[in-house]
């Protein structure tokens, strides 16, 4: 018995033949968003770990990313709405069951918190302009005596936000690929891992690299352990589940997601880095280098071929 | 709402009456029509049916809407309030049924029930223009309805039931 199923009288823009509401703006904010998050998760958590002054990339020099990732989210996602003048209306109401409005209250608090944190440092960062800027030096002072208080409230935020970039795909139903349960903590072991790789690149000293190299290949082989999950838990699902999970394998996003996530993005850099473990001369770059890309193929993949997967009546 | 398929031929005359009643812009539709053949030849059977939002009583489009754009009245009615929508796509993510789509404006619109005829007294345009009567509008609470007697007397089906949406427009079989 074969079924066929026509749509007739319907070319709805970016809906028919298949969903495209969501383009590429999304992707950058889910990739920045988890970038972002696992930059300031590293910072309080060294910081509240008294490791501030072993750990000077990690506190302080890479932070700056954060806030310059989270503003190129935002301008993403500002890009990507279609009522824009009303986007204002997102604080006006606070809605539970909308992961979206979670992720616009976390933002409204983790941005300027992740702007504070790095003016906390900007007489070390930027000793010259800060000669110039003299009159900031009190309010600096404010903000180095309440580091503490900041690194608290970043250490939770960071991880909602961070698994917040997964909810907000896996809380739709109507898109099978996206509505798994691991989506959410895979997204924010992704967003640590691709902020360590990035700690890694900006870090001079050896040691530091040594701890954070550490650590991302912890989260890497947790990732591809979650990964192994979620294939596994698209086969033991519903036939709109199995159907969406085709477009990973063996589909057209085949080679993006086993080629780039998996083996350039996760195997490789995995492999590389216990190499300079063992003792091997690796170039720490390499790795770090393609564990971001992977992450930034990863939400493209998650984000465009979950739009294709719908239920089938 | 309950639609025959029986009944229905796929005049798309609902569609039409739809975006004239509506004002909808020109290239989009709030209903359509689909053609589902089943079998393979000689032993083939067609459908046709008349979709549009199903005003699901479990509406994920509600519930995923970030600013309360998206919203059901009490009387189970699924509406978008446009000065509200940020036209941000989570209710066409979350949309089983793909009945939304972005106006040209920017905000979200979708089928409404026609709730501007119904406070009038009068049925939705689709059901009211139906050539060959197969749609029929009424009160699901009301055990006497015309609507609640045809889902008691007649085989019927929802759309995509599985997706746990509850929806509230019923084909008969």
């Amino acid at each position: 018995m074969k079924e066929e199923l026509f749509i007739s009288g319907r070319h709805l823009e970016n809906i028919d033949p298949h969903l495209a509401v969501w383009h590429w703006p999304i992707a950058v904010y889910l990739f920045v968003g988890g970038l972002a998050a696992g930059l300031l998760f590293f910072a309080a958590l060294f910081y509240l770990l008294k490791k501030e002054d072993q750990m000077p990339a990690t506190t302080r020099i890479a932070t700056i990313i954060a806030p310059i990732a989270l503003i190129i989210g935002l301008l993403a996602l500002f890009y990507d709405l279609t009522h824009k003048l009303y986007f204002w209306k997102l604080y006006t109401t606070i809605r539970l069951e909308s992961p979206m409005s979670w992720g616009a209250w976390v933002l409204m608090l983790i941005v300027p918190l992740s702007m504070a944190w790095v003016f906390s440092y900007f007489n070390e960062l930027f000793p010259a302009l800060n000669k110039k800027l003299s009159f900031l030096n009190g309010l600096q002072q404010w903000f180095i005596k309440n580091r503490k208080y900041m690194a608290m409230l970043l250490l939770p935020l960071s991880i909602i936000l961070g698994v917040y970039t997964g909810i907000l795909l896996s809380a739709f139903n109507a898109r099978p690929l996206w509505n798994n349960a691991i989506l959410g903590p895979l997204f924010l072991i992704s967003g640590l891992s691709t902020g360590a790789a990035s700690i890694i690149l900006v870090s001079k000293s050896h040691f530091e690299k040594n701890i954070i190299g550490k650590i991302d290949l912890g989260l890497i082989i947790l990732e591809l352990a979650l990964i192994t999950h979620m294939i596994m838990g698209y086969y033991a699902g519903t036939e709109a589940h199995i159907e969406a999970v085709q477009y990973l394998v063996g589909g057209e996003f085949t080679l993006m997601f086993f080629g780039f996530v998996v083996l350039l993005g996760l195997i490789v850099p995995a492999l590389m880095e216990s190499l300079e473990l063992m003792g091997f001369k690796v170039p720490t770059a390499v790795p770090a280098v393609l564990v971001i890309i992977g992450g930034l193929v990863f939400r493209f993949v998650m984000v465009e071929a979950g739009q294709l997967t719908q239920y089938l009546y | 709402m309950v639609i025959d398929t029986k009944k229905c031929v796929g005049c798309s005359d609902c569609v039409v009456a739809c975006q004239t009643e509506n004002n909808v812009p020109i290239g989009y539709c709030r209903d359509w029509i689909t053609e589902t053949v089943n079998g393979t030849y000689p032993n083939v059977t067609l459908e046709l049916k008349s979709e549009r939002c199903n005003h699901c009583e479990n509406a994920p489009c509600v519930r995923s809407c970030p600013t309360g754009a998206s919203h059901q009245l009490d009387n189970g009615i699924v509406l978008v309030e446009h000065d509200d929508c940020i036209g941000c796509g989570a209710c066409i993510q979350s949309c089983p049924y793909d009945a939304r789509f972005q106006h040209p404006d920017g905000y979200v619109d979708k089928c409404t029930f026609c709730y501007h005829r119904l406070e009038k007294g009068q049925l939705p345009a689709c059901v009211s223009v139906c050539p060959t009567h197969c749609m029929y509008f009424g009160d699901l609470d009301n055990p006497n309805s015309e609507v609640s007697l045809l889902l008691k007397n007649r085989n019927w089906k929802t759309l995509a039931p599985e997706a746990g949406t509850k929806p509230n427009v019923y084909y008969l079989t």
